[in-house]
């Protein structure tokens, strides 16, 4: 009974976006690719923020992890992609680790500042570092070093393929972890940490590991963002970078594995939309946030499971 | 230049920097300890006091002291009436909720720079200062109006501590801070206090701003460092102590001062916000404040 | 029968700006009785069982579960230690359903499978068939009676009740009582409670706080005729 929905509802989606590969027209193509990987980002930001309820400023430091420990190694020592690939994600992991075992031992406000404060000091390390990073200019990876195995990710057919797979692997991979038991100790954790702690779980270790999770999303997704768009540079760790899943998550819906990539979506067409109209496409990302928070906190998808009552349940974990 | 004079002109402006600052993290300082908000949109109050203060300088006719004086007076103002529309229309709204009024203040900075960007256009424009004198010091000359700036950052800091201190105005301020329920019970108008407060906030980054433009030109994006620096001395002196908040600012801005003239400011900021994280971490109640748990 | 101890704290203190919550107490619980912890309120007694927890630190004096010194073990080993707490005032997930409290308890303690110790903790309680309901949605009764089973679905050695009869109605009690007595010898009961029928029926041992010191230990019989538990306590009417 349980659980079949909502794996059938998940598969729909990425069948869905299988066919617009076929379908798609080029413009679209490329920005569902991006999408795609962006939305790996805010899956595992949704880890941490909408499941065990940590609220970080500051995951563009993880994001950056995976771009730019995927990008130097293959831009300096030419490695090959997928080892790259790899990397980014274990970076983004590690530095999620580091980083939660001083950051989780403060709570709330004090956790948000300290993850600013990191990614702000990850930033401008990056700066200052500018004669391998190249700075705010960033480095341009070139055709030949973006090839993972025999595909080449310069490829608009094969980005998105790719883009796709990754995707499809983070998310049945989050529909499994917030359906496992651990899932259900990090949204204890979201809900009432004095009771999980009375039950027998530590909340430190339970928030270590979802943010290490967390981490190793975020790394995944900024090292396919390097390699697949072939750019890499200081303006995608800032801090704008860290609003960015926030801002898809709040939208799409905290806490629902579905939410993150909805928002995504939607997100990025209305500043796609925005911008061709107006050069005023800021506007629309801080009236986005202040509308989100005043008027649906619970986002899209948050909002129709509350409404949907115990059904809701089943079709969006 | 020889060491000696080098170092008092490293003080000299670290002085200048320390007196802006104090004004501006003051400002988040109360709105913290009072309101109990991190206002992330700080720094955008900030640079619409600096924007604000170039759009004065055009529409006053007249040398520029004057058009400098309204400046110092209507974009405060003006600056404060903003934040006040806001308290009002958004933040009480959400009840103060710490991490939605984050998310909210993260918004509203992204609007009030978009607000900008758009009236004021992508380039830096400078102001003129309201005088240029220089005083002749027996190694180098120093701009006067510098000097001016400090004295009136202790002006105004010191008039804040009055209305804090001895004002009904502060009574009921201070009232409200220590349990807003009883306040409102005692019936004092809390949500006034509130918009109050948050526009009183703002203004001194928008006096504060006012007073810089004529050293740093006025520029859309502005508004970064100063919200990180000032939430790097707040959290330094202890969160919502104000005492500790200008213990902090003259402490950074001096050493800012000196550290970047002889050190890169990059690695200088790398360290201070490490510095801020790790305060956070090991000791969150600053490191002049005293533990109260 | 010749008693275990269980639980021994001595000397146990926490004070809070000044006021003796909990000041010096020396305490002995034997192995599978059922003791109650009677009080005035504000008398101390959640925060001493939140001692014995683990929730708040104690200031000073030690506690030792079987023998082994728990001090300074924080609140979720001792409750893989065996000791499970239910909070006064409850504190059921209110937006998970009913199933997902208590198979958070029984996760906890590595049960499997899962699904059917969660159930079959439920059914203990009487509420199996409400398993899929948000808990934030039952009524308080049932609140309170799904705080006690995800206590006893942690299958503990000590279980702490905080006023669990709190707001209950009369047949609600009668189940509560059934249950407290289903679960010794197997597991040691600690009962904070203001409703003294439910003291007298169950405990076989009270220990009577006051100002955050022990007025008195013993029997039902020895503290329904001490005087000074008369004149604290038992006189008042409550
Ligand atoms: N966290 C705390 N901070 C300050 N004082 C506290 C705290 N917790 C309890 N107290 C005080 O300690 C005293 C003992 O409280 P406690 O809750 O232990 O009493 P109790 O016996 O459980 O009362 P009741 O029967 O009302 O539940 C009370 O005066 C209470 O106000
Ligand atoms: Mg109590």
């Amino acid at each position: 009974m349980n659980g079949t929905r909502a794996l059938a509802l998940h598969l729909g989606v990425l069948a869905l976006l299988l066919a617009l590969h076929f379908l798609a027209p080029s413009y679209h193509h490329t920005n569902i690719a991006r999408i795609m990987v962006l939305a790996i980002y805010a899956m595992g930001y949704n880890i941490a923020f909408g499941y065990t309820g940590l609220l970080s400023l500051g995951h563009a430091l993880l994001f950056g992890a995976g771009l730019y420990g995927a990008g130097l190694l293959v831009y300096h020592a030419d490695a090959h992609a997928t080892l790259a690939l790899i990397a980014g994600v274990l970076a983004g992991g590690a530095l999620a680790f580091a980083v939660g075992l001083l950051a989780l031992r403060t709570a709330g406000v004090a956790f948000m500042i300290v993850t600013l404060m990191f990614a702000q000091a990850g930033y401008l390390t990056i700066l200052y570092f500018g004669s391998y990073t190249r700075g705010d200019e960033g480095i341009v990876i070139p055709r030949a070093a973006r090839m993972l195995g025999s595909l080449d990710l310069s490829d608009d057919g094969t980005r998105y393929l790719v883009a796709l797979t990754l995707f499809a692997i983070a998310l049945l991979c989050n529909l499994a972890l917030v359906r496992s038991p651990f899932g259900r100790v990090m949204v204890a954790m979201r809900e009432n940490e004095e009771r999980s702690r009375m039950l027998g779980y530590n909340p430190f270790t339970v928030k270590l590991a979802a943010l290490t999770v967390s981490g190793l999303y975020s790394g995944l997704s900024g090292a396919a963002y390097g390699l697949m768009f072939g750019y890499v540079g200081a303006g995608l760790a800032s801090v704008q970078y860290s609003i960015l899943p926030m801002l898809y998550v709040l939208l799409g819906g905290a806490g629902t594995v579905l939410g993150p990539f909805l928002g995504a979506l939607l997100m990025f067409y209305l500043i796609d939309y925005a911008s061709s109209v107006t050069d005023a496409h800021q506007f629309v990302t801080g009236a986005a946030l202040v509308l989100l928070v005043l008027f649906a906190p619970k986002g899209i998808l948050g909002t129709i499971r509350a409404r949907a009552g115990a059904r809701g349940a089943e079709w969006l974990p | 230049m020889e060491f000696g004079p080098f170092l008092l002109l490293a003080l000299m402006e670290g002085l200048v920097t320390a007196a802006v600052l104090a004004l501006t993290a003051s400002g988040l300082s109360l709105v913290f300890g009072i309101m109990r908000v991190v206002n992330v949109a700080h720094g955008a109050f900030f640079m619409l006091g600096a924007v604000l203060a170039w759009f004065t300088a055009q529409w006053v006719p007249g040398p520029p002291a004057v058009a400098f004086a309204v400046a110092l007076i209507v974009c405060p103002l003006i600056v404060g009436a903003i934040a006040a529309l806001a308290d009002t229309a958004i933040l009480k709204r959400l009840n103060y909720e710490p991490e939605a009024t984050i998310v909210a203040t993260i918004g509203l900075l992204y609007i009030l720079e978009q607000a900008a960007l758009s009236l004021f256009g992508p380039d830096a424009r400078p102001v003129p200062a309201p005088f240029n004198i220089r005083l002749q010091l027996p190694w180098f000359g120093y701009s006067g109006y510098k000097l001016a700036v400090v004295a009136a950052a202790i002006i105004v800091l010191l008039g804040v501590w009055l209305i804090l201190k001895h004002t009904r105005a502060g009574l009921v301020m201070r009232a409200t801070q220590i349990d807003r329920d009883t306040a409102r019970a005692f019936g004092i108008n809390v949500d006034r206090v509130y918009a109050g407060v948050f526009a009183m906030g703002a203004g001194l980054a928008a006096i504060a701003a006012v007073l810089i433009v004529p050293i740093q030109q006025a520029h859309y994006l502005m508004g970064g460092d100063p919200l990180l620096l000032s939430f790097i001395v707040v959290i330094i002196g202890g969160l919502g102590s104000l005492r500790g908040t200008l213990v902090a600012a003259l402490l950074i801005g001096l050493s800012d001062g000196v550290i970047s003239t002889f050190f890169a400011p990059t690695l200088a900021k790398i360290i201070a916000t490490l510095v801020v994280a790790l305060v956070l971490v090991f000791r969150p109640q600053g490191l002049f404040g005293t533990r109260t748990t | 029968m010749a008693a275990v101890i269980l639980l021994q704290a001595h000397g146990l203190t926490r004070h809070f700006d000044g006021l003796k919550a909990v000041d010096g107490v020396d305490f002995v619980l034997k192995e599978g009785e059922i003791h109650a912890l009677i009080g005035p309120n504000g008398a101390g007694k959640t925060t001493f069982v939140s001692l014995l927890s683990g929730r708040i630190p104690a200031q000073s004096g030690t506690i030792h579960l079987k023998g082994r010194d728990i001090t300074k073990l924080p609140a979720h080993k001792r409750v893989k230690a065996g000791i499970a707490y239910t909070f006064q005032i409850t504190q059921v997930y209110a937006a998970l359903t009913v199933f997902d409290n208590v198979a958070l308890a029984v996760q906890s303690r590595g049960a499997h499978p899962i699904r059917a110790a969660a159930m079959a903790a439920l059914e203990r309680v009487g509420l199996e068939t409400r398993a899929g309901q948000i808990a934030g949605t039952l009524s308080y009764g049932h609140q309170r009676v799904l705080e006690i089973a995800m206590g006893l679905a942690l299958k503990p050695t000590l279980l702490i009740l905080d006023e669990p009869t709190q707001g209950l109605a009369q047949g609600e009690i009668a189940t509560f009582k059934e249950i407290v007595r289903a679960v010794v010898p197997e597991t040691t009961v600690l009962l904070i409670e203001h409703n003294m029928d439910v003291v007298m029926d169950l405990a076989t041992r009270i220990t009577v706080l006051n100002f955050g010191t022990i007025l008195a230990t013993g029997t039902p019989e020895e503290i329904r005729a001490n005087r000074a538990v008369q004149a604290a306590y038992l006189g008042e009417p409550c």
